[in-house]
């Protein structure tokens, strides 16, 4: 018998996203943000969660993907990481979906650019590809990345 | 003993109470790895501890008692010795000897009448192999540095005979002393008139009170559109209970580092007595006040140095007086905070560090290598003392010396973030600094905006607030090659807009008709920071930026603002380096450095002189230089007509400055002087003629450039230099490109 995993899915541009349940503490709508000068592009500013301050990064810059329209409003998927809850900024949230791992594969090596670094895994779902997004790398911002 | 600190005794006690319980776990498990390196360590250092303060407490037994373990300790951590069930079952013997002192202690305000002779022989006994080996010979003779001194008064009859236990057995033993020390603190002893909360509830409680705090706020909101003057009525208490229930949790969380010094003069005190020395000791900032938890962490750090420079820093009367120093010795310690740090000093005037004398004793102990020991500065020499092991007290000596402290010192507050440097002169004294971050540290602080985000500015950099109104505005401001500076009471203040500085794009360009200036000092500077505007002070709740922002050196944190919005708060030290108010050149004097510092754009900077196509001199900026290097000729490979080098496991394009100057092909020499560029991760190397030199200084007498690949020249060391276009050099020999370019062409 096959185990399965239960991932909260999201859509960052015309990707289908997914993290593992256990790493989700929240999923919330927009929040007002303190912007931080000089930090690397792909932080998008400083939230107050419940008094706890709190990284949000958007995850199309991470993947290097065009800045989403300015009326749409990102949402909020707070995930645990090494270094305390970060908030990732995604499009839009979909439903926790259940997953055989027997769906699972690696991504292929055609795969290129920062997503290569990004997506873990790689769902075959009947309807689309559920990619698993590696949050500890996703949480993390190279030196690089700075402006 | 009547006259004895009770505070710093209660303090003792409760403290050694909860040392000697992890004690009992340790041996346990020690017994079950007695390879176990990291926990002997631990135990010789509890040990250590107890002993120490016990020393200053005039506690005589506790003292000897633990003076002979430790040596046994010493002895199985250096790996002298290996630790069998004898040896262990007698360290649980003395455990349970010192939890019978300290309760006695407790209870009847002395040692008791226990007699620990055989306890200390036994001791004393299992650090001589040889001895232990002749085992049926009478223990007692051989402990004559020790065992003379027990007791003169002891009534032997008083104390329960030392089991002589020879199988491990520890629980029962131990078990029954706790019960006894159990059933004389039946009353209320000190251990119990204080809880010790997880500090991760206080951090909880903290969160929630944060929440309270939003909510009490959006109530308020809600308070002035409503008129019921009920309602009114209730959200004003709500209000003052929650600006209570803040200040109590946060006030459980922070403490004045007077609450650890005040035990210091005593300290000194005693120690200075026992040495034959005398010292005085000054404290300044005994309120800088810091969190509980960091407070607890540097406490055994600072009593550490406290004893280390009493003990070897400050020499004997009669040595200081023939050097020519006061007969008697200050130790001086301050604290304040700076840069979003709390930063804490201990200045002696005593004999300093001879590196001289470090350098032999690392080297003898194996801590550095022969090749090391000549490498290394003074400084990184002095710094050695923090190493594990390390000890420059020629003989032990019962107060410190035994190679913990240091490393101990260090291991502690490096645990909480900090960091610790030490500053010696021979023969006049030592400075050591410890810094540690204020995470979670209350703190005044001044609240601005700046292009529409407010900050907040921690108070103890604020010099003053400047406002120019109207005409002032418009003329108070004044440039000098673009920099603006302020004339303040007749100096210059250099002026630093801090949108600009962070880079935030403003609307507003036009004239402002009011000028809002925070003067800052840092690092003995002064500047002034150009604000939109200035709010008002307020205290905040640092709290640490997360892993994403840590490169970040103009932000000391963020903080939560009453509203619920988040600000950032600044460095500094860090907006001062940012717009190099601060720069490396720190020795000018301070007028010299402002006016210097004021005209950024031509501030001194480091420039590589090189020697292309004959006499020619050509000057580029040291920051644009990834690494100097050298290349046999024979290296130099070719693909089409590019010139090429292997270069750590890729291929370096090679450019030749003085082609592309149209200066003549360099000089053919061997090996080939390349300076290598970086720019988008590539590299790029410039062949040149020679390396001449680097020089720090500014450029004088500036002229544009009158062809490409030069941005200009000017008179660098008195003469004219030629500056580099670095990238217009690169850019126009397309590297990157060449090869299709040339072999198309």
């Amino acid at each position: 018998m096959s185990t399965s995993h239960q991932f909260c899915t999201f859509v960052v541009d015309d990707h289908f996203l997914g993290v593992e349940v256990e790493k989700v503490q929240e999923v919330i709508r927009f929040q007002p943000m303190t912007r931080v000068p000089l930090a690397p592009s792909t932080v998008m500013g400083l939230i107050n969660l419940r008094g706890q301050i709190v990284t949000a990064l958007d995850l199309r810059r991470r993947f290097g993907l065009p800045d989403r329209a300015p009326e749409r409003r990102p949402m909020n998927v707070v995930v645990r990481s090494d270094d305390g809850a970060v908030s990732l900024l995604v499009d839009e949230i979909g439903d926790v979906v259940e997953v055989s791992d027997d769906a699972c594969e690696q991504p292929p090596d055609t795969l290129v650019g920062p997503a290569r670094q990004l997506i873990r895994d790689v769902y075959k779902l009947d309807q689309r590809l559920l990619l698993v997004l590696d949050t500890e790398r996703a949480t993390h911002v190279d030196d690089e990345a700075r402006r | 003993m009547e006259e004895m600190d009770e505070a710093i005794v209660n303090e003792f006690l409760v403290e050694s109470h909860e040392n000697l319980d992890q004690l009992d776990r340790d041996f346990v498990q020690l017994e079950e790895d007695p390879q176990n390196r990291e926990m002997l360590a631990r135990i010789f250092r509890t040990i250590h501890t107890i002993k120490g303060t016990s020393g200053f407490l005039g506690l005589g037994k506790l003292e000897k008692v633990t003076h002979v373990g430790e040596s046994l300790l010493s002895r199985l951590r250096d790996g002298a010795l290996l630790l069998d069930p004898e040896i262990t079952t007698v360290l649980l013997r003395m455990v349970d000897a010192v939890r019978q002192i300290l309760s006695s202690i407790e209870s009847d305000k002395n040692e008791g009448g226990g007699d620990y002779t055989s306890l200390i022989a036994d001791l004393t006994r299992l650090q001589d192999p040889a001895a232990r080996a002749a085992a049926t010979a009478v223990p007692v003779a051989a402990a004559p540095a020790t065992a003379p001194a027990v007791t003169p008064d002891a009534s032997p009859a008083v104390a329960p005979p030392p089991s002589p236990v020879s199988t491990p057995a520890p629980q029962p033993v131990h078990a029954a002393a706790t019960e006894t020390a159990e059933a004389r603190n039946a009353g209320h002893g000190v251990s119990d008139s204080s809880i010790r909360v997880d500090v991760g509830l206080l951090d909880k409680l903290m969160n929630l009170v944060g929440e309270l705090v939003l909510a009490r706020n959006q109530v308020l909101q809600f308070t002035t559109a409503q008129q019921s003057s009920a309602f009114t009525a209730t959200s004003q208490r709500l209000n003052l209970i929650t600006s209570e229930l803040q200040e109590s949790v946060m006030k459980t969380r922070m403490q004045p580092i007077g609450n650890v010094w005040s035990k210091f003069p005593r300290v000194v005190r005693d120690l200075s007595v026992m040495c034959g020395k005398k010292v005085r000791i000054e404290m300044e900032g005994q309120e800088t006040e810091i969190d509980k938890t960091i407070l607890e962490a540097i406490k055994d750090p600072l009593t550490h140095v406290v004893r280390n420079s009493v003990d070897h820093g400050i020499e004997s009367p009669e040595t200081r007086t023939a050097a020519g120093k006061p007969a008697e010795g200050r130790l001086f310690m301050r604290a304040f905070h700076e840069g979003g740090q709390v930063n804490i000093e201990i200045v002696d005037d005593g004999a300093g560090i001879d590196p001289e004398k470090i350098r032999a004793k690392a080297l003898a102990r194996g801590l550095i290598s022969a090749e090391q020991a000549s490498r290394l500065g003074d400084r990184e020499i002095v710094n050695l003392v923090f190493a594990p092991g390390f000890s420059t007290a020629e003989k032990v000596t019962n107060v410190s010396g035994r190679g913990v402290g240091m490393d101990v010192v260090r291991t502690n507050i490096e645990k909480i973030g900090g960091t610790v440097d030490i500053h010696s002169k021979h023969g006049e004294g030592t400075t050591i600094r410890i810094k540690i971050p204020l995470t979670l540290a209350i703190i005044p602080a001044l609240v601005v905006t700046a292009a529409g985000d407010r900050y907040a500015i921690p108070q103890v950099s604020l010099v003053e607030l400047l406002r120019l109104d109207g005409e002032q505005a418009k003329r108070g401001i004044e440039r000098i090659h673009g920099a603006p500076v302020y004339r303040l009471r007749g100096n210059l203040l250099p002026l630093v807009d801090l949108a600009r500085e962070l880079e935030i794009p403003t609307e507003t360009q036009g004239e402002a008709d009011a000028i809002n200036i925070v003067v800052l000092s840092a690092e003995d500077r002064t500047f002034g920071l150009i604000v939109e505007s200035i709010n008002d002070t307020e205290e905040i709740v640092v709290r640490p930026l997360g892993n994403q922002l840590k490169g970040l050196d103009c932000f000391a944190g963020a903080t939560i603002m009453g509203d619920g919005s988040v600000a950032l708060i600044l460095d500094v030290l860090g907006i001062a380096h940012r717009s190099r108010v601060i720069t490396a050149a720190r020795d000018r004097s301070l007028a010299e450095a402002q006016v210097a510092s004021s005209e950024t754009g031509d501030a001194a900077q480091a420039m590589l002189l090189l020697g292309v196509g004959g006499e020619g001199r050509i000057a580029v900026p040291l920051s644009l230089v990834a690494r100097l290097e050298e290349f046999p000729a024979a290296a130099i490979e070719h693909t089409g007509r590019q010139a090429v080098v292997q270069y750590r496991g890729e291929i370096l394009p090679l450019i030749d400055l003085a082609e592309q100057l149209s200066r003549g092909v360099a000089a053919p020499s061997d090996p080939v002087q390349v300076v290598v560029y970086t720019e988008d991760g590539h590299s790029v190397g410039l062949v040149v003629d020679r390396i001449l030199d680097i020089v720090e200084e500014r450029v004088q007498g500036r002229r544009a450039a009158n062809r490409s690949g030069l941005l200009g020249s000017g008179v660098i060391q008195g003469r004219v230099t030629d500056l580099l276009d670095i990238r217009g050099v690169v850019q126009a020999a397309d590297p990157s490109g060449v090869e299709e370019h040339r072999s198309a062409a």
